[in-house]
């Protein structure tokens, strides 16, 4: 199981359609995905493609309609869902980073981070200490007691990257994370987030519309109109 | 780390203004509740005042309380000899207007025979009717004060002390005068016509000398029920134990006050439960974004729940003691008594309770079933 070449994601035959008849919307067709340990990719498209769809598919947070999806190892959906507790699975495995840091607004910086570590089971000051580590390892660590609303959007979102690995997951899906950033900046955060997935073992799905940082993934993936078409080598 | 706290913490302001609104909701409800107690406790203490076994009333009346009441000055020697009588006194009551300090100042009037049963309990200041005339022991609540002089009828009347939570069911305070005055100053704002009667000597009952009724104590070996059926074999008499006395005013006077008040606080409450209600989805409502976040970084049912429930019950609990703080506070201006026993209050902690609890499942009913995904985008 230590083979580095292990999935973590396999996605095969999902398609995802939401509401019926003339309403009926196709957000994704036959999908058929796999990310290894230690990739990083990228899923690309126009708006409305249906890239925040699959991403939560991925996260166990919408079923797909058919298909099935194997996180780590375990078949999570197979036409539907396997597992109780995803939540749960969530907690353990996956990490989320989004185009808008979704922090809890009363908790400051290092709390937000400390809590995901708390829900985990870690004692309460083993979390407030590794949460202080991730924030100063992220370059924030200055501003541990400061609440969200008083972040800049750079802070808030590196709060959130570090909320997102607090608990150590492997797999790490990010929307459209650099959005709120300049491309400088968005830079940074990619090759933090290459750092950590390659320290932690962890691959990384991530959706963006940002042709500069393209080169730093390993694959890219095109989704048009809920159809997926790889580009780029497999990584080796 | 408390997540209800921390959140209660980060918008304090608001949290402690929907407290403060609530308390003032919560303070009306206890007054509701103290008015009552109080009512019930005025119209019992004028009746436990005289401290009486038996009371000695006008034949097929349930007097002197509920109804009018006359019987003969005469009847209480003859009560008095009676068998398991310790001691006997007349006792009679009227409602006077009376000017002071230019205001008008409605009195319960209390004649009574100094020396026997039915005179003033606790002096709270000053001293006892001493003399025959125109001396006067009023409740502190008429504004009175000792060294006072106030006009009743044709004579005027020197307050010499004063007595404390002594007042009619209606509210109005007691003034204790002899007898002897009291049934001048009966006659004296009799209507004319009977003025004219009694003049002529017509009618005993109409004479000078009626009471409303006489009361007993009675030998601590006695039987009230006993001398009861005695005295009631004198065809112009009836007589009520002091037991029946308060059962007669709780029935009659307070039983449609507390039927009043009792429908407005199932009101208030009702209402308070809505409005707590009503806050509590709101604040969840508020929340629900935050709550999809909470369930998408993995957090359990278990941690959303109890977010929701210490919160409004925080809530609750923090409007309620306001609200009793509050109303220990502004009780004693009341124009009435204003009663709280510990036991109502804990009565409305625990109806809170319940009904913050029963509020917070209608919103963890939402929260639960709030999809993590809104909690992405936007
Ligand atoms: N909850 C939903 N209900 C109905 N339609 C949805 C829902 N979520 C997404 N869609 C639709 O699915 C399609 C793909 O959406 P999305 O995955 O958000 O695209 P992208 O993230 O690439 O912009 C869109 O047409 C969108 O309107
Ligand atoms: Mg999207």
């Amino acid at each position: 199981m230590d083979d580095a070449r292990q999935p973590l994601i396999e996605i095969a035959g999902v398609s995802k359609h939401f509401g019926e008849g003339e309403a009926r919307v196709d957000a994704l067709r036959d999908i058929g995905l796999t990310v290894r340990r230690g990739e990083v990719v990228a899923l690309l498209g126009p708006s409305g493609s249906g890239k925040t769809t699959l991403l939560n598919v991925i996260g166990c947070i919408i079923a797909p309609t058919v298909g099935r999806v194997t996180l780590d190892g375990e078949l999570v959906y197979d036409n539907r869902a396997l597992r109780g507790d995803l939540r749960r699975l969530r907690l353990d495995k996956i990490g989320f980073i989004f185009q808008f840091h979704n922090l809890l607004p009363f908790l400051n910086a290092r709390d937000n981070v400390a809590l995901v570590l708390t829900l985990a089971g870690r004692s309460s000051a083993e979390a407030q200490a590794q949460a202080v580590e991730l924030l100063d390892y992220l370059e924030v660590g200055h501003r541990k007691d400061t609440m969200p609303a008083l972040l800049s959007g750079g802070e808030a979102q590196r709060v959130a990257i570090a909320r997102a690995l607090a608990n150590s997951p492997r797999i790490i899906l990010a929307d459209e994370p650099t959005a709120a950033l300049d491309s400088k900046r968005a830079g940074i955060v990619m090759d933090l987030l290459r750092k950590l997935a390659a320290e932690q073992d962890a691959c990384i799905v991530a959706v963006t519309h940002d042709e500069k940082i393209y080169d730093r993934f390993d694959r890219l993936f095109h989704l048009r109109d809920g159809v997926l078409e790889v580009q780029g080598e497999e990584a080796t | 780390m408390n997540l209800a706290y921390r959140d209660v913490r980060h918008n304090l302001f608001r949290f402690v203004l929907t407290c403060l609104g609530l308390s003032l909701l919560m303070a009306v409800v206890l007054a509701m509740i103290g008015i009552y107690n109080g009512l019930v406790a005025d119209a019992l203490n004028i009746v436990k005042a005289p401290q009486a076994d038996l009371w000695v009333v006008e034949s097929g009346t349930q007097g002197p309380f509920a109804e009018a009441s006359k019987i003969p000055g005469s009847t209480r020697d003859a009560v008095a000899r009676l068998h398991g009588v310790a001691e006997a006194g007349s006792i009679t009551y009227q409602t006077v207007e009376a000017r002071h300090a230019g205001d008008t100042l409605r009195l319960y009037v209390i004649g009574y025979e100094p020396g026997r049963p039915g005179g003033p309990q606790a002096i709270a200041e000053g001293r006892g009717i001493t003399q025959t005339h125109f001396e006067l022991v009023a409740d502190r609540q008429t504004g009175l004060v000792v060294g006072d002089r106030i006009r009743l009828g044709r004579n005027s009347f020197a307050v010499v002390g004063l007595v404390e939570d002594t007042m009619n069911s209606g509210g109005d305070p007691a003034a204790f005068i002899t007898l002897v005055d009291a049934q001048t100053l009966q006659s004296q704002l009799a209507p004319p016509a009977q003025r004219v009667q009694t003049a002529r000597g017509a009618g005993l009952l109409e004479s000078a000398d009626t009471v409303a009724a006489v009361i007993a104590r009675l030998e601590p070996a006695a039987d009230p029920q006993g001398v009861a059926t005695t005295v009631r074999q004198w065809k112009h008499l009836g007589a009520l134990t002091q037991a029946e006395q308060e059962a007669i005013l709780i029935g009659s006077v307070v039983d449609r006050a507390k039927r009043q008040i009792g429908l407005f606080l199932g009101i208030l409450l009702t209402v308070s439960a809505v409005v707590i209600a009503l806050i509590i989805y709101t604040m969840t409502m508020e929340k629900l974004k935050q709550i999809a976040t909470l369930k998408l970084i993995g957090a359990p049912d278990r941690t959303i729940v109890s977010l929701i429930v210490q919160q409004s019950l925080a809530l609750g609990m923090v409007g309620w003691s306001f609200g009793l703080i509050l109303i220990l506070l502004v009780k004693d201006y009341f124009p009435r008594r204003v009663v709280l026993e510990p036991v109502n209050a804990a009565a409305l902690g625990g109806i809170i309770i319940v009904v913050c609890i029963v509020a917070s499942g209608l919103g963890v009913r939402a929260a639960l079933k709030v999809d993590p995904a809104t909690a992405i985008g936007g």
